[in-house]
């Protein structure tokens, strides 16, 4: 069978991410939500320990923690500090006590790395599954809610307005980012999971004229990537995680010199 | 019945009172204006009407399946964010595209449709958001200093097609502005605002009344007066206790 295959597998995982990365990083692109990103998926680490030492699913441990962490910021917001100190603190912190709790697991053989950079060559038959339920989910509340979240994106005031609560759609994201942050894990791991979220949102940018393009490019590019990435990393024996991302990033630069080639020609036409 | 109203309405930021003991109401094909100097709290006094802003006392009612049209003080789209006018007009709900081609006509930028949000000029922003909130086909129109960034005949011209779209549409306008010459000509009543309502009454009524005057210090033909607000101590904004 198809699935028997390794790379298959592989292959197939790193698209159910891309096609709910690249709209999903829209969302966290326009908001400005990259910090937020990272904190959810930092706490993924403590997740992971957290799943080890009451022998949960990966997936389960993850999504819980990944949940509490995002919604805990959610509710600090507003004290006396400013968000990016907020998130630089519960991040990290996040990051370190979970590498800490993972140090204490002395019975459990656990790889870390994988965790922190992704293991997409071991992802078995279940694994696919559960990361296409989880990337679809995302896919279908987002359409749903597309123009609900793009008015409260815009302005909360006038999203409120309409009818609408922007603390709730605020809440879609935050869910939709932790449901992504579950299911990648294991892909593109927990340091480099706001990668796939931003890198191909800002690439698809120079070539968009509506939100809802760029929210295609960007799924479009995630995919591109992840098959680049992949067929690197089968090539030269480089990680997987990284090489997706690495392949990313080349997308972007390479999107954002045409557009600045562009721009000089339009002017100099002006001229 | 009114379409909006507020009772004892008041606002409180950490130590300080924003307003206080706003009782208020509009009724369905009104024009309002509120004026008063900044920081009087008439943007607040908006939010808190719209339901984006709770207020620490009394309450607001609105009547049942109110439709606000709803143009902000500013709305800045993230250069991220790529966002056609016809795409941001959509937003609204009403995708009707002849009645988006006509409005766009109406308030004269029928040729930006495809243009990109953040390449239009200030004025132009400030149509294409009545233009959104028109097309809500709202019960009310709520404006929060609208003409900003217009020269005087825009200025004329856009409350011209306000005062259109209010008798086609039948709905009420509630406008905050500082404008205040141009705009009250049209407004059925004006309410002057700071911190709570100094006055209200018809647009002459108000502008002769000595609380207004005093306000924005009409009273006296030294320039100066309007700086040092030798009259405020009518009506200071009062700290928490």
């Amino acid at each position: 069978m198809m699935l028997d295959n390794f790379l298959v597998r592989s292959a197939l995982a790193g698209i159910a991410i891309a096609l709910a990365a690249g709209p999903l990083g829209c969302f966290v692109v326009w908001r400005r939500m990259a910090y937020f990103g990272d904190a959810t998926a930092h706490a993924a680490i403590l997740g992971v320990a957290l799943s080890f030492a009451f022998s949960l699913s990966v997936f389960a441990g993850v999504l819980v923690a990944a949940l509490v962490m995002a919604t805990t910021v959610s509710r600090l917001y507003g004290g006396i500090y400013a968000m990016d100190t907020l998130l630089g603190v519960t991040a990290h912190a996040a990051l370190a006590i979970g590498l800490v709790a993972v140090s204490f697991l002395s019975g459990v053989r656990m790889d870390l790395m994988a965790y922190l950079f992704g293991d997409i060559l071991a992802v078995n038959t279940t694994d696919l599954a559960v990361i296409w339920l989880g990337a679809m989910a995302v896919v279908l509340i987002l359409g749903v809610r597309w123009s609900a979240l793009l008015i409260a994106t815009l302005n909360s005031d006038v999203a409120t307005a309409g009818g609408l609560d922007p603390r709730r759609e605020q809440l879609v994201l935050t869910l939709a980012l932790a449901v992504l942050v579950a299911v990648a894990i294991k892909v593109v791991g927990a340091l480099l999971i706001t990668a796939m979220l931003i890198i191909p949102a800002a690439a698809a940018r120079p070539f968009s004229r509506t939100p809802e393009t760029m929210a295609a490019v960007a799924a479009i590019i995630g995919t591109l990537s992840v098959l680049g990435g992949l067929a690197a990393s089968v090539e030269w024996d480089t990680p997987t995680g990284p090489s997706i991302v690495a392949f990313a990033t080349i997308v972007f630069l390479v999107s954002n010199i045409v557009m600045w080639m562009n721009r000089r020609r339009r002017l100099s036409h002006l001229r | 019945m009114s379409l909006m109203r507020s009772h004892e309405v008041g606002v409180r930021y950490g130590g300080s009172r924003i307003l206080r003991d706003i009782n208020f109401s509009i009724d369905r094909g009104e024009i309002v204006t509120i004026v008063g100097p900044n920081g009087s709290g008439k943007s607040t006094f908006l939010r808190v009407l719209i339901g984006a802003q709770t207020p620490s006392e009394g309450r607001v009612e609105r009547a049942p399946a109110l439709r606000i049209g709803y143009v902000p003080q500013r709305l800045s789209i993230d250069y991220t964010m790529p966002m056609t006018v016809a795409r941001f007009l959509a937003l609204s709900g009403n995708s009707d595209r002849t009645q988006t081609a006509v409005l766009l006509q109406r308030v004269g930028i029928a040729d930006r449709a495809n243009r990109q949000m953040i390449d239009l000029s200030g004025g132009e922003f400030q149509r294409v958001l009545l233009a959104q909130a028109l097309l809500r086909e709202p019960d009310i129109l709520v404006l929060d200093e609208p003409t900003q960034g217009l020269d005087p005949p825009a200025v004329a011209a856009f409350y011209r097609l306000i005062e259109e779209c209010r008798q086609e549409l039948e709905c009420a306008v509630l406008l905050v502005s500082h404008d205040l010459h141009v705009v009250m000509g049209q407004s059925d009543r004006v309410v002057c605002l700071n911190g709570h309502v100094c006055c209200e009454g018809t647009p002459t009524a108000v502008s002769a009344a000595p609380a207004y005057r005093a306000l924005f210090g009409l009273d006296t033909e030294d320039a100066l007066a309007l700086y040092r607000h030798h009259h405020d101590h009518l009506h200071p904004i009062e700290s928490n206790p």
